[in-house]
């Protein structure tokens, strides 16, 4: 199971890919790929959003889910999901609390 | 200081203009990221984990109040409230957006600052002692030499496109405390017998996957030079060394390779062709630049003071502070101060906005407005009378910037790790936090004494594990964070690599680990004058393994 994630051009912000098209700032709200051929596609939509100005550094990342939330694999990809772990009050997780 | 003249300033404001010009059209899709990565590394914008960063050089280490306070204004305005100090005595802010990024350029532009080769194959930042211009120790200020060779270097044509990035440090003291011996060129300012500036030369030092100390290749370079015998080594690192593999690259891979002595004969060939030419070093040129770093005017004193004496009578932690945070000023009644930014269970080398902003008045109001970086990831206040240590160390305290750690066990160096860093393989931040609260109570880490712990988040070894006096590495180990530990490394005179003692550790153990290492020196020690690393030399590596690992 993957998600495809990147960084938007214009700060920098991690993002994943839903289904809907849009890039999104929550790994919650992605959407998940099962097999090849439809790993390959999304990875295509990245690279147009890419070719938009949209986001760069496109690839796809292995993830689990469990209880029916997405969970990345590697711990450098779970940190991309939450923010740095020495500061727990900047990043995606201070934005989780705000929101 | 140096100050910019009219030269600089233009080549300054052309590039962010040029830069703002490619940020533009990178975001009307006229650049593609392919074409316009190259150009944002050249101005220092990495894309990382979670966001851009934005490494901004600060020359040879040394900046002004009014330049903290730009620090400051842009970690305020454009970051998340704080930089972090780096290992090249740089600044590195971690959230800037894109489009903002021209921006900052222009205001660091207002204070005679630049993110101008900060990454890229070229030649970066040239590093220096931090005490240099005020060290007891000191043959003269490497600072003159070191804004020479940033001169030569910015925007060299010939070298902008290097096999590999390019890392020269300069000391001026016998006492190494630039790491001169693990830089692509090592500097160390000497004199020969007839009194004259020279330089004793190293080449090929450097750290990342393949550790190795520089080679001795002059004892003895007259000043004049200096330009000439730097553009030859260049000259042939950039027609020699490897291009072929990135791993391979480094100049200290070419030593490795072509050996020392043919080497210095191809550097010795180079140089004769160019000696004499416009590279030479007109005295007058090096006296000018020199000028600029004239020392403040510091009016001779006692070497003790009683302001000092009676408050360390009174105050333990004051009286800790200075038994670490000070260094002998080659002035009787002043001292260079260590601002420790390695609050215990802090984060190495971050400082806040407002920290950033009373280091910036107190360096104005106690410090003749000179401030410095360290490798170390600390700041310093080179030029600070005895007397008026009290009250800059209670505007310390007020900043949360006073920790007595300076060279002790929680005076850490640790890279930002992936907890920022895109090549990262395991944090090193965390790590370093819990080795400082472990060790934290300050008559724990009094009582062991110098002990320089390094980390590293991975192989590129930012965080210097390599020449630590612990040295830890964080690797990926089955998806799991796992640490490697080596002993014995050091980064001054009597530089030496660290050796791997056995099989790794997993994040939980690694404190531990450690723990057992200062233990079984604490047990070994001839006496409290014998450092950890003189007791490891003196021991060797057996007492060490046996209590990580248990009798072979």
């Amino acid at each position: 199971m993957k998600v495809i994630t990147a960084n938007r051009l214009l700060n920098g912000d991690v993002v994943w890919l839903a289904g809907t098209g849009d890039w999104v700032e929550r790994i919650t709200l992605a959407k998940v790929f099962e097999g090849k051929e439809a790993v390959a596609e999304a990875l295509a939509q990245g690279v147009a959003a890419e070719d938009r100005q949209e986001v760069v550094s496109v690839y796809a990342m292995d993830v689990t889910v469990e209880d029916g939330v997405i969970v990345p694999v590697r711990l450098r990809e779970k940190i991309r999901a939450t923010g740095p772990t020495t500061h727990p009050d900047l990043g995606k997780h201070a934005q989780a609390v705000s929101a | 200081m140096y100050r910019y003249d009219e030269f600089d300033a233009s080549f300054v404001s052309q590039r962010t203009d040029q830069f703002k010009d490619q940020v533009r059209r990178r975001l009307a899709g006229e650049l593609s990221e392919d074409e316009f990565k190259p150009l944002r590394l050249m101005n220092g914008l990495y894309l990382q984990l979670h966001a851009y960063m934005l490494r901004v050089a600060i020359p040879y280490g040394t900046l002004n109040g009014r330049q903290m306070r730009k620090l400051a204004h842009i970690a305020r305005t454009y970051d998340k409230g704080y930089g972090h100090f780096t290992t090249r005595q740089n600044i590195q802010f971690n959230w800037p957006k894109l489009e903002d990024t021209p921006k900052i350029l222009e205001e660091l532009a207002e204070v005679e600052m630049h993110a101008i080769q900060t990454s890229g194959n070229c030649i970066r930042n040239v590093t220096a002692d931090h005490f240099a211009g005020a060290a007891a120790d000191e043959i003269a200020d490497p600072r003159p030499y070191a804004e020479i060779l940033r001169q030569w270097s910015s925007l060299h044509p010939e070298f902008s496109f290097l096999p590999r990035k390019f890392k020269i440090a300069i000391t001026g003291a016998p006492h190494d405390r630039a790491a001169v011996q693990v830089h692509d060129i090592g500097l160390q300012l000497t004199r020969n017998d007839a009194g004259e500036t020279g330089f004793v030369v190293y080449v090929g030092g450097g750290l990342g996957r393949t550790p190795m100390i520089g080679r001795q290749v002059r004892d003895f370079l007259p000043e004049e030079d200096l330009l000439a015998y730097s553009e030859a080594i260049l000259r042939v690192y950039n027609r020699y060394g490897r291009r072929d593999n990135k791993y391979k690259a480094r100049i200290k891979i070419l030593v490795h390779e072509t050996g020392l002595e043919d080497l210095k004969a191809d550097i010795e060939q180079e140089f004769e062709k160019i000696r004499f030419g416009v590279l030479r070093l007109p005295e007058e040129e090096v006296r000018r630049i020199e000028a600029y770093f004239a020392p403040p005017p510091l009016e001779v004193g006692s070497a003790t003071s009683a302001a000092v004496e009676a408050r360390r009578a009174s105050d333990t932690a004051f009286a800790q502070f200075a038994a670490h945070n000070l260094n002998p000023h080659r002035v009787p009644g002043y001292t260079s101060v260590t601002l420790s930014m390695k609050p215990v269970g802090g984060i190495p080398g971050d400082a806040s906005d407002a920290q950033m902003e009373v280091m910036a008045d107190l360096a104005e109001q106690y410090g003749h407005d000179e401030i410095r970086i360290s490798h170390e990831q600390n700041v310093i206040l080179p030029h600070v009378k005895l007397d008026d240590l009290p009250d800059l160390y209670d505007g310390l305290v007020a900043a949360g910037i006073a920790e007595g750690n300076a060279g002790l066990i929680t005076d850490i160096i640790a890279c930002p790790g992936m907890d920022f860093c895109a090549l990262a393989t395991a944090r090193s931040i965390p790590v370093a936090q819990r080795i400082s609260e472990r060790f934290g109570a300050a008559e724990r880490q009094a009582e062991i004494g110098e002990l320089k712990i390094k980390i590293s988040g991975c192989i590129n070894a930012c965080g210097h594990h390599h020449v630590g006096h612990i040295g830890i590495l964080g690797l990926e180990k089955k998806g799991e964070e796992f640490y490697q530990v080596t002993l014995g490394g050091s980064a001054n005179e009597n530089t030496s690599i660290g050796e791997i003692v056995g099989r790794g550790f997993s994040s939980e153990e690694v404190v531990d680990a450690v723990e057992k290492l200062v233990d079984t020196y604490l047990g070994l020690r001839s006496g409290k004058e014998e450092t950890f690393l003189d007791a490891y030399r003196r021991l060797g590596e057996e007492p060490f393994k046996e209590a990580l690992y248990g009798a072979a």
